[in-house]
C-alpha cells in the first residue's frame, strides 16, 4: 500500500525515546522488545537502550538462536518466544473468591486488573492474531471483563517487517508482512531514523509532541524497498484455498499417525501461539476450606484432562489431540469465528522442541489433492 | 466419593528413603499450624517422638521398599491405614536407589560393603504400589510443598486432590520462561515430565531432570529422537532419564534403549 508523502513523518532515535517517555507519562507500562534467556522476548522498556539493537535471530523448526547484525537496527528481527497475548490474556487470572463468614457464605468476583499497555514493536501477525482474540474475548455473549478493560486503554506501536525469518508464512495467511491498520503508530525503520505513519487520533495527538519532520521522497522509497524485502524472503507457504474442506476431508488420512509418533503432546506450540485462548478454571482451597479460589489458566487441548468429561477423555490420544489442533486452528475456527485461527508467525514451528512444522503436516495431508 | 474428616488421624512412615519428602511438610512453615489443627498429627517420627499406634485415616509414605522386613511393615500399615498416599519419587517409582533393578546387585554390595553377608535387601527397589493398593500418588524428588497441602486439604474436605497432569512445560511457559531445548539446545526433560515443581530448572538455564516422572501418556523416545544431535546427547538424555524416575517405567524403557544404542555405536 503506498501512504501519500505528506501522511508520512521522519522522526530519530531521540523521538523514539521521547515517545517511550510520553506514553509511561500517560500512565501506560511501555513493554518492548529486549534481550533475555538468551532470546528476543517481550518485557517492559523504560528506554531505546534495551532494545535488542543490533541483534537479529535465526528461527529454525525447533531451534532459535541470537545473533549480532552487522548493522545498529532496533528492530532487525521477527518474533520470539512471547507474544502480547500475556498481557490482555493473562495466563493465570483469580476469577472468583468465596469466604466463608459468620453470615454464610460469601463470593465476589475481584475486579479486573486495569493495566494501560503500550506494546512497542507489534508485528503485522501480531496484530492479526489480536484481532483474533478480540473475536474470543470481545464477541456477542463472550465479553472477558479484564481482556476489554486492558484492550480498550491499549496504545499499539506497530514495527513494520524489513526482514522475514524462515518460519514465517504471514503471506499465505494474508495477515503481512506490512501493517495496514489496527495500530495507533506504525514505525518503519529506514537508516538513522523511523518513518511513521499514524492510526488514531491518540497516535496523532503523542506524535504532536516529538520532533518530527515530513520524510522525504527517498525515505519513503527506501522504507517501501525495506518492506518488500520482507515480502520477498518469505519461502514458507500454507496453502489455504479451500483448506476448511480439505482438511475435513482427511480426518482418517494415516498422516495423523504419522505426527503422533512424533508429537510430544507437551503443549508447546499452544502455549507461544498468539491466538490460542484454552483455559481452565481451577477452584483452590486452604486448608480450612474457608476461603476458595476459582483461578483461570492457560491450558492446552494437548492435555489429556482438557477433554476429561464423565466417562474419561474425549481425545485419549496424541493423534486426536494433533488433529483437534491442527483443524480447530485452520479449518473450524473460520465457523466459529469467521477466520483462520493462525496468523502465520511461525511461533509453534520454531518452539516445538522436536521442529514439528504444520506447514508441512498440511502439505503432507493435503498432497493428494495436488495431483 | 470421599466423606469429609473431622479431623482426620494422620501418620507419616518411612521407607528406603532420604527424608527430604517428609522434611517438606515440616518446610510448609506458613501452613503447619493451620496443619497442626486440622489434622491430629498421631505418628510422625522425624517431628515427634510420641508414636501413637494404628489405625490411621490417612498415612503419608515416603520411601521406596527394599528389604523384606519393609515389605511385611508394609502390609500391615496398609492394613491399618483408611487412606495411603505415597509421596516422592522413592515411594511412586522406587527412586534413585532404583538404578540397581538395572545393575549386579551383588556387586554394588561387595563394592559398598567390607562383609555383605550381613546385608540383607532385596535386589530391586520398588515402588509401594507394586506391594499395595495406594489411594493417591503425589509425585515429586522432593515433593512440592502446595500439592501436598492439597492433597491433606482435599481428603480433609472429602473430595480426590487436584493436581494437574500436565507436563512440564506448561507452567515454564506459564511464568515466562524461554525453552531451554529450543534456544540453547540443553537436553530437557520438561516435554515427557509431569508438572508439580513449578518449572524451576529451565528457568535457571538447566534442563528439567525429571523428578516428577512421567508425564500422562509421554512420548520419551521422540524427545530423543527429536533433540538429540549425536552420540553425546544420547547419553546426557539418557543420564538424565536415569536419575530419580529411572524406574518409572516410560523412563526406564527409553534409557534403556539410548544405553544399548550408545553400546553397540561404541563396540562397533
Amino acid at each position: 500500500m503506498s501512504v501519500a508523502a505528506e501522511e508520512v513523518s521522519w522522526m530519530d532515535r531521540n523521538g523514539l525515546q521521547r515517545l517511550i517517555e510520553l506514553l509511561a507519562d500517560e500512565g501506560h507500562e511501555v513493554i518492548g522488545p529486549r534481550i533475555d534467556q538468551g532470546a528476543i522476548i517481550y518485557d517492559s522498556i523504560r528506554h531505546v537502550d534495551e532494545l535488542p539493537r543490533g541483534w537479529t535471530e535465526d528461527s529454525q523448526p525447533g531451534t532459535y538462536r541470537i545473533q549480532p547484525r552487522n548493522d545498529q537496527e532496533h528492530f532487525g528481527f521477527n518474533v520470539g518466544p512471547h507474544s502480547w497475548k500475556k498481557y490482555l490474556f493473562a495466563p493465570l487470572t483469580t476469577v472468583m473468591r468465596s469466604r466463608k463468614t459468620d453470615q454464610g457464605w460469601v463470593m465476589d468476583s475481584p475486579q479486573p486488573e486495569l493495566r494501560r499497555f503500550a506494546f512497542l514493536g507489534v508485528r503485522a501477525c501480531e496484530l492479526a492474531a489480536i484481532a483474533v482474540q478480540d473475536k474470543v474475548f470481545m464477541g456477542a455473549g463472550t465479553m472477558d471483563p479484564e481482556y476489554q478493560l486492558r484492550r480498550s486503554h491499549l496504545f499499539i506501536i506497530a514495527v513494520q517487517c524489513t526482514q522475514a525469518a524462515s518460519t514465517c508464512f504471514c503471506t499465505s495467511m494474508g495477515t503481512g508482512p506490512e501493517c495496514h491498520a489496527g495500530f495507533d503508530l506504525a514505525l518503519t525503520e529506514i537508516e538513522h531514523g523511523f518513518l511513521v505513519v499514524v492510526g488514531s487520533d491518540h497516535g496523532r495527538r503523542v506524535m504532536q509532541s516529538i520532533d518530527t519532520r515530513p520524510a522525504s521522497v527517498d525515505e519513503i522509497t527506501d522504507g517501501v524497498r525495506r518492506r518488500q524485502r520482507a515480502v520477498n524472503q518469505i519461502t514458507r507457504r500454507l496453502e489455504t484455498d479451500g483448506i476448511r474442506d480439505r482438511l475435513l476431508s482427511k480426518l482418517n488420512h494415516p498422516q495423523w499417525d504419522d505426527v503422533a509418533s512424533r508429537c510430544l503432546s507437551c503443549a508447546n506450540c499452544t502455549m507461544v501461539c498468539p491466538t490460542c485462548f484454552c483455559h481452565s478454571v481451577d477452584e483452590v482451597h486452604d486448608l480450612t476450606n474457608e476461603e476458595i479460589l476459582r483461578n483461570r489458566r492457560w491450558d492446552s487441548c494437548f492435555n489429556v484432562d482438557f477433554s476429561h468429561v464423565a466417562g474419561g477423555s474425549v481425545r485419549d490420544t496424541t493423534r486426536s489431540r494433533y488433529r483437534q489442533w491442527l483443524t480447530h486452528k485452520l479449518a473450524t475456527w473460520i465457523d466459529q469465528f469467521g477466520s483462520s485461527g493462525c496468523v502465520g508467525c511461525g511461533r509453534c514451528i520454531t518452539w516445538c522442541p522436536v521442529g514439528i512444522d504444520l506447514t508441512h503436516e498440511v502439505a503432507m495431508l493435503c498432497a493428494e489433492d495436488a495431483s | 466419593m470421599i466423606k469429609a474428616m473431622s479431623k482426620p488421624k494422620l501418620a507419616v512412615v518411612k521407607f528406603a528413603s532420604c527424608d527430604g519428602c517428609q522434611l517438606t511438610l515440616l518446610d510448609a512453615e506458613d501452613e503447619l499450624l493451620a496443619i497442626a489443627d486440622a489434622v491430629h498429627i498421631a505418628h510422625f517420627a522425624e517431628a515427634s517422638s510420641t508414636l501413637e499406634p494404628g489405625p490411621y485415616d490417612v498415612t503419608l509414605v515416603e520411601g521406596s521398599i527394599t528389604t523384606q522386613e519393609d515389605l511385611e511393615r508394609l502390609l500391615r500399615l496398609r492394613a491399618d491405614s483408611r487412606f495411603l498416599v505415597t509421596i516422592g519419587a522413592c515411594a511412586t517409582a522406587g527412586g534413585v536407589q532404583a538404578l540397581r533393578n538395572f545393575a549386579d546387585h551383588d556387586e554394588f554390595l561387595k563394592a559398598v560393603y567390607a562383609h555383605p553377608e550381613y546385608i540383607h535387601s532385596l535386589r530391586t527397589s520398588t515402588p509401594i504400589s507394586d506391594h499395595v493398593p495406594v489411594d493417591f500418588e503425589l509425585r515429586g524428588c522432593p515433593i512440592d510443598k502446595h500439592q501436598l497441602i492439597e492433597v491433606l486439604s482435599s481428603l480433609i474436605a472429602g473430595h480426590r486432590p487436584r493436581t494437574s497432569s500436565e507436563c512440564v512445560c506448561q507452567p515454564c511457559k506459564r511464568r515466562g520462561t524461554v525453552c531451554v531445548v529450543v534456544a540453547q539446545g540443553i537436553a530437557c526433560l520438561g516435554p515427557v515430565t509431569q508438572a508439580g515443581c513449578g518449572s524451576i530448572c529451565p528457568a535457571y538455564d538447566r534442563g528439567c531432570y525429571g523428578c516428577f516422572g512421567p508425564s500422562r501418556q509421554p512420548n520419551a523416545m521422540a524427545l530423543s529422537e527429536g533433540i538429540l544431535q549425536g552420540a553425546s546427547d544420547r547419553q546426557q538424555l539418557a543420564n538424565l532419564l536415569s536419575n530419580f524416575n529411572v524406574a518409572a517405567p516410560a523412563f526406564s524403557a527409553e534409557s534403556q534403549r539410548l544405553w544399548q544404542l550408545s553400546s553397540r555405536r561404541s563396540s562397533k
